[in-house]
This record gives structure tokens, sequence and C-alpha cells, in this order.
């Protein structure tokens, strides 16, 4: 499958309007996370009951009528409560997480293949064509609605966990190992997630969006050819030519031109995504220009330097180049 | 049996006048600044709480910190930088300097007047332990002014503690810091093990123990096996930082899991280590406020041992989103519901002890209540979080933290409290205030409800842990706004429980406000700073209901030993099992030496994280002499048999399985045994996930084979020169024999190294050879401890001190010295064959 990407953030946005994304393991949207919703709820009885059975056996010990105390202060009670009971109940749990293990361990092919790399602090996304080429992007991962998705997870610093708690549980991203999270969506929408383990410094500040389209949507996102692009007008390509003078190239990639750095994310399809500074601020031409000026306010430690050298004027220039629709290319 | 031990006592009154005089006079306390030479147990038992409840306050202003800045969203109260240093800090101080020490002092303070001692076996090991501690800890505490405190976390998880992303001192000051007072607690628990099991009241047996003391004797038993699993972890982690061996460099053929695994092998049983001793001192107090005795006592005995041996089966909880196969999964997330049983049988056993019985509701009894409800909360959590499938979601989350802040501070902080509250009449003028204890425990029970309920919540809605801010569209804000007020009311309760222990706590050794809640065991004999008068025999687990006119009588001095029989302390040595009377052991007096061994060797420790080499070395060296100083007049000539009453004459010496040193030998030999098989665990491991990267057998044997011979040899030379150790043959003998020994024993390694070495072997080279070097650095260790011991031998022999009749260091030595022998030799066998058979 040859692909360019066309700019279509208009038509998703429309899709999947109003949605800021939740973040929330008792708001399933896919399988994964749904089986473990039900057995967070049954879980939550099953130990309330618990609770209130220890609560009522120690109020009846110490106030209860003697009757009942003289029944509870024998060893039989230690053998009953402490051993049997809890035998029982552990056994069967045991089994429910063990068949729900079975469940999400399906081997089946996925639908499609993901790459995504944890760096501190932010998420690489390689989308494999299936021809050994790929296009790149950041925080952001496209999925089909209702196809399962493998994403390879990796990471060339620290160890990182990804964890979308509206589609599935987290896996960690750990330097010299690939391990695999397979994510479904049972419906179109934006769900956020967020680095769980901790990478140091702006830990907090490592979020990521999936973003679920209807499988024809994401089709043709997908896979669409040679799409037509409005030109630039004169501020974009003032901000473009800032773009490469200043040296931003060195580390960013944009798809196309002589910017080929990978240090950085690839900012390609920057003006199609949710966020900016991963998950850090809505994208938009004031935030893009805020963040290059204050990244280091906006994400105290952060890899990318602050260019509070930029006047207002080119950083305006700069944000709306950035936010210009592109074609992402398929490169090896 | 009972009642004639009562109309017989031991012996007859009235004492002599001079008696008591002279058994004061050998335990009195040393006055002014040479306080810091005490090494009574209760001396240093205060201290040791008061220091460990002083970083509890530390610790817990640092939580507040947090609180404040997560109160609302997107707050700018604390940096990041700030913020992830502080909670590094938080849960490094409470779990290394708060929780550990805390109730090890618990143990050092109860468990003599307890069991019926007059002291702990080596009580200047205990102060030596205090010491090193409190400098350690507080030089530790203090790198936080500096904007030098670790910021990794206080699992310090590589690749991002590594020099690369943590290039700064903080890591190192972790690092060796706590490596160091991790030392200490195991120097705590072999003092505490070898008291246990050694120095109870005649007829104290096993059975006949009080709860508490199994509970420290398998916490203790737990710490020896669990600590040095994260000691090897940190020297390899400081090994890679200093020297670059990549123990966890992925690109080098190192794995970050392998920390994982090492540092979960020790951070589990870690979490029981803490609770056990907390549901051993609830065990004390609820039969005494319930006043009837503990229901079910050998199956809580049975359920102590079952937690801590099924503790180290489920460290990989910890790691059930690394991708670990499903079969393990499930085998650890069974193994981690297992463990809530004996927690079930201990929760029953006070169930049904409150029914058999009558509960008082004093404070010990509602922070009792309180403990139970919150530990049973987050032992139900624990279940949860046990379910592999509901751990991808919890974990690392705000649910997660709730959890263990219901496990730790339900499991532990409230049954510490309730013991304060409980024990301070047995050690103060006065007890503590009921009235304010009240409003103690209220404040602290709905305080850390309404602090910790909220975050099972916020972890589900989604809020991951170690995070410095959140945005307020994700709607937490109301839920850690409710944490952070309920967290200032738990303070709050401390707050007012610290005013009220400076109003009422008055320490004292000898007129304490007594046995005010009647309780039944030895503890709440009447005291001095000899402990009691005289020692009981013990025909029952609780004395002073079973006989009423025992404190009398045992104040009388018509128990065992009422007085000093040698002009020095004393204690009475009883066997393992039944507490037969064995020997009476000499205990030393004060002493400048283990309060400047700790110094220096906390400052060996902590000088070497600022890299000044040599005055670190100096330093090392300084605390060695320190410790030579400090060992030298142990192993006194025999004073002859001692009578202690009713016809027992004790010897006064004792040598081999029957001694106390020997006991402490042992336990020192297993927590080197541990240490090496976590290696061995390290060297295996790295071969079963990397086997492609196993290099080819390179080192010839020739060297290992001559190593090994020379190892051979120097066992079957130290053995031999026991036979030189007859004052008749004079040194000469006896030196030679053990020095050539010595030499055969240090040049093993020397050789060992030179054969990889010339077959290309670099430690910095990769994942296996820094292994390899950490083998032989495991080795060296051991055998710079046995050279320095043989010299120490050596010394004692020519200024005849070590002879047949006084031959304890050279037993020790020469037990030591095998044990080297044997690891070394498996050492060899490993790392010379293992790679040859499996590639």
């Amino acid at each position: 499958m040859k692909g360019i990407r066309p700019y279509l953030v208009i038509t998703c946005s429309i899709a999947l309007a109003g949605c800021e994304g939740t973040q929330s393991a008792l708001d399933p949207h896919g399988p994964a996370a749904a089986r473990i919703a039900i057995l967070t709820w049954f879980l939550l009885g099953l130990a309330t009951a618990v609770l209130g059975l220890v609560i009522a056996a120690t109020w009846l010990a110490i106030g209860g009528p003697d009757s009942v105390r003289g029944w509870l202060g024998r060893q039989r009670t230690v053998v009953a409560g402490g051993i049997v009971f809890p035998t029982v109940v552990l056994s069967g749990l045991l089994i429910y997480g063990l068949w729900l293990m079975r469940a999400d361990a399906s081997t089946s092919t996925p639908d499609l293949r993901i790459a995504v790399t944890g760096e501190q602090w932010w998420w690489r996304v390689t989308y494999h064509l299936g021809d050994g080429r790929a296009i790149e992007s950041a925080n952001e991962i496209r999925m089909p609605v209702g196809r399962t998705v493998a994403l390879t997870l990796t990471s060339p610093d620290v160890i990182h966990s990804l964890w979308i708690p509206s589609l599935a549980g987290k896996v960690d991203l750990i330097p010299g190992r690939s391990t695999t999270l397979r994510l479904k969506a049972d419906r179109a929408g934006i769900y956020r997630g967020a680095c769980a383990e901790y990478c140091g410094g702006p830990h907090a500040l490592m979020a990521l969006h999936a973003v679920a389209m209807p499988a024809q949507d994401f089709a043709s996102w997908f896979s669409a050819h040679g799409a037509t692009l409005p030109a630039l007008d004169d501020a974009q390509t003032r901000g473009g030519q800032l773009f490469l003078s200043a040296g931003c190239g060195g580390c960013h990639a944009i798809d196309g031109t002589e910017a080929r750095g990978i240090i950085g994310p690839n900012l390609t399809d920057l003006g199609s995504r949710q966020t900016i500074g991963a998950g850090l601020l809505p994208v938009s031409r004031e935030n893009v220009a805020r963040f290059v000026a204050r990244g280091q306010h906006l994400k105290p430690g952060n890899r990318m330097p602050q260019f509070d050298i930029f006047s207002d004027e080119q950083l305006s220039d700069l944000a709306s180049y950035l936010l210009a629709p592109k074609q992402s290319e398929p490169h090896d | 049996m009972t009642d004639t031990a009562i109309s017989d006592y031991p012996n007859p009154l009235p004492r002599p006048a001079s008696e008591l005089a002279n058994l004061e006079r050998a335990w009195a306390l040393p006055r002014g600044l040479r306080i810091l030479t005490a090494v009574n147990n209760t001396v240093i038992g205060y201290f040791y709480i008061g220091t460990a409840f002083l970083f509890f306050l530390l610790a817990g202003i640092l939580a507040l910190l947090i609180r404040l800045q997560l109160a609302v969203p997107s707050n700018t109260f604390l940096s990041q930088e700030t913020y992830n240093q502080i909670f590094t800090m938080h849960g490094t101080v409470m779990m290394f300097l708060f929780a550990v020490p805390v109730v090890e002092a618990m143990g050092v303070m109860l468990l003599p007047q307890m069991l019926g001692a007059r002291d702990l076996p080596f009580p200047r090991l205990s102060a030596f332990a205090f010491w090193a501690y409190f400098v350690g800890g507080l030089v530790f505490f203090s790198t936080l002014f500096f904007d030098l405190a670790p910021d990794g976390g206080w699992f310090m998880y590589p690749p991002l503690t590594s020099t690369r992303f943590s290039p700064g001192v903080g890591a190192d000051f972790w690092l060796l810091g706590i490596g160091f007072i991790e030392i200490s607690a195991i120097a705590g628990a072999i003092e505490i093990i070898v008291g246990v099991l050694r120095t109870r009241a005649p007829g104290m047996s096993l059975q006949k123990m009080p709860i508490f003391a199994w509970a420290m004797l398998v916490f203790a038993g737990m710490i020896v096996v669990a600590f040095p699993a994260v000691i090897l972890a940190t020297m390899m982690l400081e090994l890679e930082r200093a020297f670059g061996w990549p123990f966890f460099i992925a690109d080098k053929g190192g794995d970050p899991l392998l920390w994982q695994h090492l540092f979960w092998f020790f951070g589990h049983p870690e979490v029981y280590i803490i609770f056990l001793p907390a549901a051993g001192m609830a065990s004390m107090i609820i039969p005494t406020m319930a006043r009837t005795p503990l229901v079910g006592y050998e199956l809580i005995v049975v359920a102590l041992i079952a937690t801590g041996f099924f503790s180290f089966g489920l460290w990989v909880h910890h790691m059930f989103t690394t991708g670990i196969p499903a079969i393990s999964l499930g085998f650890f997330s069974a193994a981690s519901m297992a463990v809530s049983l004996p927690s079930g049988i201990q929760i029953f056993a006070w169930i049904a002890t409150f029914a058999s019985g009558r509960l008082r509701f004093h404070t010990p009894s509602l922070f009792v209540l309180g403990f139970v409800f919150i530990f049973t909360l987050g032992g139900l959590t624990g279940v949860m979080v046990a379910m592999v499938p509901f751990d991808w979601q919890a974990h690392d989350t705000y649910f997660v933290v709730a959890h263990f802040h219901y496990v730790l501070i339900g499991g532990m902080v409230f049954p510490l409290f309730a013991a304060f509250y409980y024990w301070t009449p047995a050690f103060s003028r006065h007890p503590l205030s009921e009235r304010t204890g009240k409003m103690v425990f209220g404040l602290m029970f709905v305080g850390f409800n309404v602090a910790f309920f909220p975050m099972h919540l916020t972890g589900l809605l989604g809020m991951p842990r170690r995070v410095y801010t959140y945005p307020a569209e994700l709607g937490w804000g109301t839920l850690n706004m409710i944490s952070t007020v309920g967290a200032f009311m738990f303070a709050a309760g401390v707050l007012v429980f610290v005013v009220d222990l400076l109003r009422r706590f008055r320490p004292t050794m000898s007129d304490s406000a007594g046995n005010i809640w009647q309780a039944g065991t030895l503890e709440w004999l009447p005291n001095g700073a000899y402990a009691a008068r005289s020692v009981p025999r013990v025909t029952d687990r609780d004395p002073l209901w079973s006989e009423p006119g025992l404190s009398k009588a045992v104040e009388a001095g018509r128990w065992f030993m009422p007085g000093t029989l040698t002009g020095m302390r004393e204690t009475i040595i009883t066997s393992t099992i039944d507490a037969a009377p064995v020997y009476v052991l000499r205990l030393p007096g004060p002493g400048w030496t283990p309060f400047l061994a700790a110094v220096f060797t906390a400052a060996f420790f902590l000088i070497l994280t600022v890299k000044q080499v040599t005055i670190a070395l100096t330093c090392g060296v300084l605390a060695i002499a320190m410790m030579i100083a400090w060992v030298w007049p142990s192993d006194p000539p025999s004073a002859g048999r001692v009578d202690i009453g009713g016809g027992i004459r004790l010897p006064t010496t004792m040598r081999g399985p029957r001694s106390q040193a020997w006991w402490a030998m042992a336990v020192l030999m297993l927590v080197a045994g541990s240490l090496y098989l976590a290696w061995v665990f390290s060297y295996l491991y790295l071969w079963v996930v990397f086997p492609a990267q196993w290099p080819k057998p390179q080192a010839a044997p020739l060297h290992g084979i001559a190593a090994a011979a020379l190892l051979v040899a120097s066992g079957i030379g130290v053995s031999l020169a026991g036979r030189w150790l007859p004052r008749a043959f004079g040194p000469w003998p006896f030196a030679l024999c053990i020095g050539a020994s010595l030499i055969a024993l240090c040049t093993a390694p020397a050789l060992d190294i030179t054969g990889h070495w010339n077959s290309g072997w670099r430690p910095w080279q990769d994942g296996h050879s820094a292994l390899v070097g950490m083998g032989l650095v495991l080795q060296g260790q051991l055998t710079l401890a046995v050279a320095i011991m043989t010299l120490f031998a050596i010394a004692r022999r020519w200024a005849g001190r070590l002879h047949l009749r006084q031959p304890v260091v050279f037993d020790n030595v020469r037990l030591l010295w095998l044990y080297t022998v044997a690891q070394s030799l498996a050492g060899l066998l490993l790392m010379h064959g293992f790679p040859r058979v499996a590639t």
C-alpha cells in the first residue's frame, strides 16, 4: 500500500467534535478495557462485601450478644475466617483472572501494526505501510474503529509505559526489548493516554491521544493519494524560510522539505494533531508560538531549547507555517 | 509446677545489702556528653525510636508539600525538579529511614525486657547500627537542602538513574547512602535473631515466647534474605555509574529489568518486613486490652512464618506490565493472593480475641481497631491488584498509591501509634494523655481516610503516579483537593501527638508509670537500667497473669541472677528451643568505639559519593581501626562457673554452636549467602534473557583450576592452624600456618582475575563481563574481611588472648574462611563451567 496522507484534519475534527479526550479506566471504549472495567466493579463489590463482613465480625466480637461472642471467640473462627473463606474466594478469583488473561492474550494477526517509541518526553509514532516503508507522526495514534491494532513498543532512552485507560491496560516500553499492546476501539472518539512509568523531568507532561476513526475514514486518511494542498500564503512562506534558517530542521523533519532531523518529532502533520508538546496544549497558532518561545517554562526540562530570539511576528509566521497542511511522505 | 516454682524461689531473702548497688554500678549510664558512648538497649532504643520518628515527621512534611502541589490542577507551588526530588525523598525516607528502622528500634527497645534478658547479646552492635543510621540518614536527608537529592524515584529504575540520564550526584547519594543504611539494618537484624534465639529467660521455650518476639524473629530473618538483593543491586548500579560496568545497559548486553527483579525481590518482602513487627505489636496489645490470652497463638506463629515465606515469591507482581509471559504472570498472581491468607488468619485471630475477652476502649485499642479496618481495606485492594488484568489498569496510578498507603499506614503506622500509647508507661514516668490520645486517633483516622480513600477513584479515573501537575480538564481537581485536606487533618493528629509527647513523655530507667494496663508479659516487670532485678523462670505465655506475685519476687531479687556475678554486665544465654540456661554472657559497657566506628563508616560512604577518594579511604581505615579496637576486649578469659541461684552453676565462656558468637557468624554467613545467590541469579538471568549475547568461553581453565587448588589448600591450612591453638605451642606455628593459608586465599582471586584478563575479559565490555567482575568483587570483599580478621587473630595470638581457652576469634575466622572457600569454589565453577555448558 503506497500511501500519501492528505490533509484531512477538518473532516476528522467534525467527526470527533466535542471530545476533549477521556482518560478513565471506568469509561471503557474497547473490549479489553471493558473486560477490566467489569472486573473492577466486580472486585469493588467483593471487597466491599468482605470489608463489611470483617467490620460486622469485629463489631459483634466487641459488643455483640454473649452467645455470638462465645461462638466467635474460638480458634475455629480463625480457621474458618482466616483460612477456609479466603481460600475459596481467592481460588475463584484466580480462575476468573486467568480466564481474563487468556482472552487478552489473543495471538490473531492484528489488522494494523504501529510502532510507538517512548522518548523523553514524547511519543514517536510510525505507521508501517506494509511495503517496507513508513510514515512518521508523533503523540497521536490514529486507528480504525473495530479493528485490532498492535502497537510495537520500544524505547531508546529510559523506561516508559503507554496507558490509554479507555482502551486497554498499560504496557511498559523498555530499552532493549520490544513489547506489544493491542488496542481496539468500539466507537469513534479521541482517547487520552499518558506515560505511566516515571521517566524523569516532565514525566507528568508526556501524554498522547488515540484517535479512533470510522474504518473508511481511516482508510482514506491512511492511503489517499495526491490530494491537492492549498498553496502556502505569504506568512506561511516566511515561516517556512525561518524554520529552515533557524536550524529547526536539525531536529525536526517536515516531509518534502530539507528539514530531515530525527531527534525530535516529525512535524509534517502537526496541523492535524490534537496537541503539541505531547498533550501539553491544544494545537493552535498561539500555542505553537508559545511553545517555541517559552517551551522551557511550559514543559521544563524538555529537550527543545527555548527560541525566545524570535519576534512575535516571526513566531506567528512560524506557527502558521507549521500548522499549514502538508503531505506526509513515506520513507524507508 | 507453677506452685512449686512460686514457693521455691532460687535465691533466698534477704539479699546482701551491696548486691543491688553493685548491679546498678555495672549498668550505670554514662553521663553528659558521654551518653554517646552508651550501649544499653534502652538508651539506644530511645535514640533509635526518636530518630526514626524524626524521619517520619520530616518525610511527612515532604508528603504535605506533595499534597499542596497537587491540591489544584496546574499548580506552580513546587517546580518540577523540586517535586521530583521531594517525592523520591518522601518514599525513600519513609521506607528506609523510618519504617524499617522504627520497627527495628522497637525490637531493640522491647525485646530484652520482654524476653527477660538484661540486654541484647551484642549491645555495641546495636549502638553501631543506630549511629550509622543516624549520621547517614541525616546527611542523606540534608541533600534536599542543597538541591543534591536524588530524583529517580525511591525505586531508582535504571536507565533513568544511569549516568547518562542522571549525571548528578543525587543518584550516588541514594545508592551509597541507602546501601549503607541497609548494612546498618542487617547489623540490627543479626542482633535481633541472636537475641531472640539465645537470650530468653529460662523456661521461655519457643512456644511460650511472646508473639512480638516471633514477629521480630521472622522480620530479622527476612531482612537477612531480602536486603542483600538490593545491596547487590545498589553495588552494581554504582559500579555502572562510576566505572561503566554495563549491568543494566541494554545496548551492551545488560538489562534494565535485572534491576527490577533484584529491587522487588527486596522491595516486596520489605512491605511485610514492615508489617510483621507491627502485627506482632497488635498481637501483644489486643490480649492485654481485652484481658484474655491471644486466641490462635500457634496459628499466628504459622501465619508469620508463612508470610515471610510467601513474600519472597511474589516480587514479579510489581512487573505485571513489563511484558512478562502469561505463565509467570499466573504464578505470581496466585502467590500474591496466597500471601493474603496469613493476614486473614491474624485478623480473625484478633477478632476471636476481642470476642473471648472484653475490650477496654483506651487509645491503644482505638489505634488497633483503626489498624484492623484500614489494613483490611488495604489487603482487599491488594487482592485486586494481584489480579493481573486489573493491575494492567491500576499499576502506577493513584489506585496503587491508595492501596499501599492503606497497607503501610494502616498496617504499620497505626499499630505503631497503638504501641507508643501502650508501651509508654513502661518507659516514661507518665503515660500519654488518654483524652488527647482519642483526639489524635480521631484526627489521624478520619484524616487518613479522607486523604487516601478518594485516591482509589483518582487512579481509576486515570491519574498516574509521580506526576507533579495535571490539567484541569481531566476532572481530578476535586478529588485531589479532598486528599490534600485529609492529609493536613492527619498531620494535625500527628502534631497533637507530638505536643502530648513533649508534655508527658519523660524517659526513665527506674520509676516508670508501670503496668497500668495489667499486661501479662515480662517487659512490664519493674525495671532498672539492668532490666528486671532478677530473671524469672517462665512457665507460661503470660507469666504476670499466671503468677500474680511474680513482679514482687523478681524485684526482691528472689529469681535468677539478682546481682552481678562477675562485676560486669551479664545476661543469661539459654538454649535455642527450650531456653535451658547454658552460660552467663558478660556484656560490654559504654565505649566510644561503636560511635566512632559508625561515624567513620558513614563518612566513608558519604564522602565516596562526592568522589573524595583519599579522604573516604582514610575514614574507611579509621572505621576498621575502631572496630578492631572495639572487638579487642571481647572473648575475655573465663571467670569460672557462677551461681545464678537455685543450684544452677553456669560457665562464663562458651565455644561452638552453643555460643552467641557462633550464631552471629552463622547469620552473617546467611547474609553473605543471600548476597551471593542474588548474584548467581543475576548471572544466570542475563543468560536466560539474552542467550544470543552470551560470550564464547574465553578464560583458559588453567588459572581457574590453580585458583581452586589454592582455595582448597587455604581451607585445609586454616583447619590445621587450630591444632596449634594450645598455649604451649607459642605463637609461631599458628601464625605461620594461618598466614600461609591467608596468602593462598588471597592469591586465588588474583590468579583468577589474571586468567580472565589475559583472555581479553574487561568488566566494562558487556553485561556478562560486568557480572563476572561483580562475582570477583564479591569474592574479593569476603577475602578482604577474612584477611583483616586473620591479622586480628594473629595479633591476639601474640598478645596471649587467643588460645584453647579463648578460642572464639579463631572459631569465627575459620567459619567465615571456610564459607569464603566454598563460595569462591562455587563461583569458579559457575563462571568457568557454565559458559562452556551453555554455549
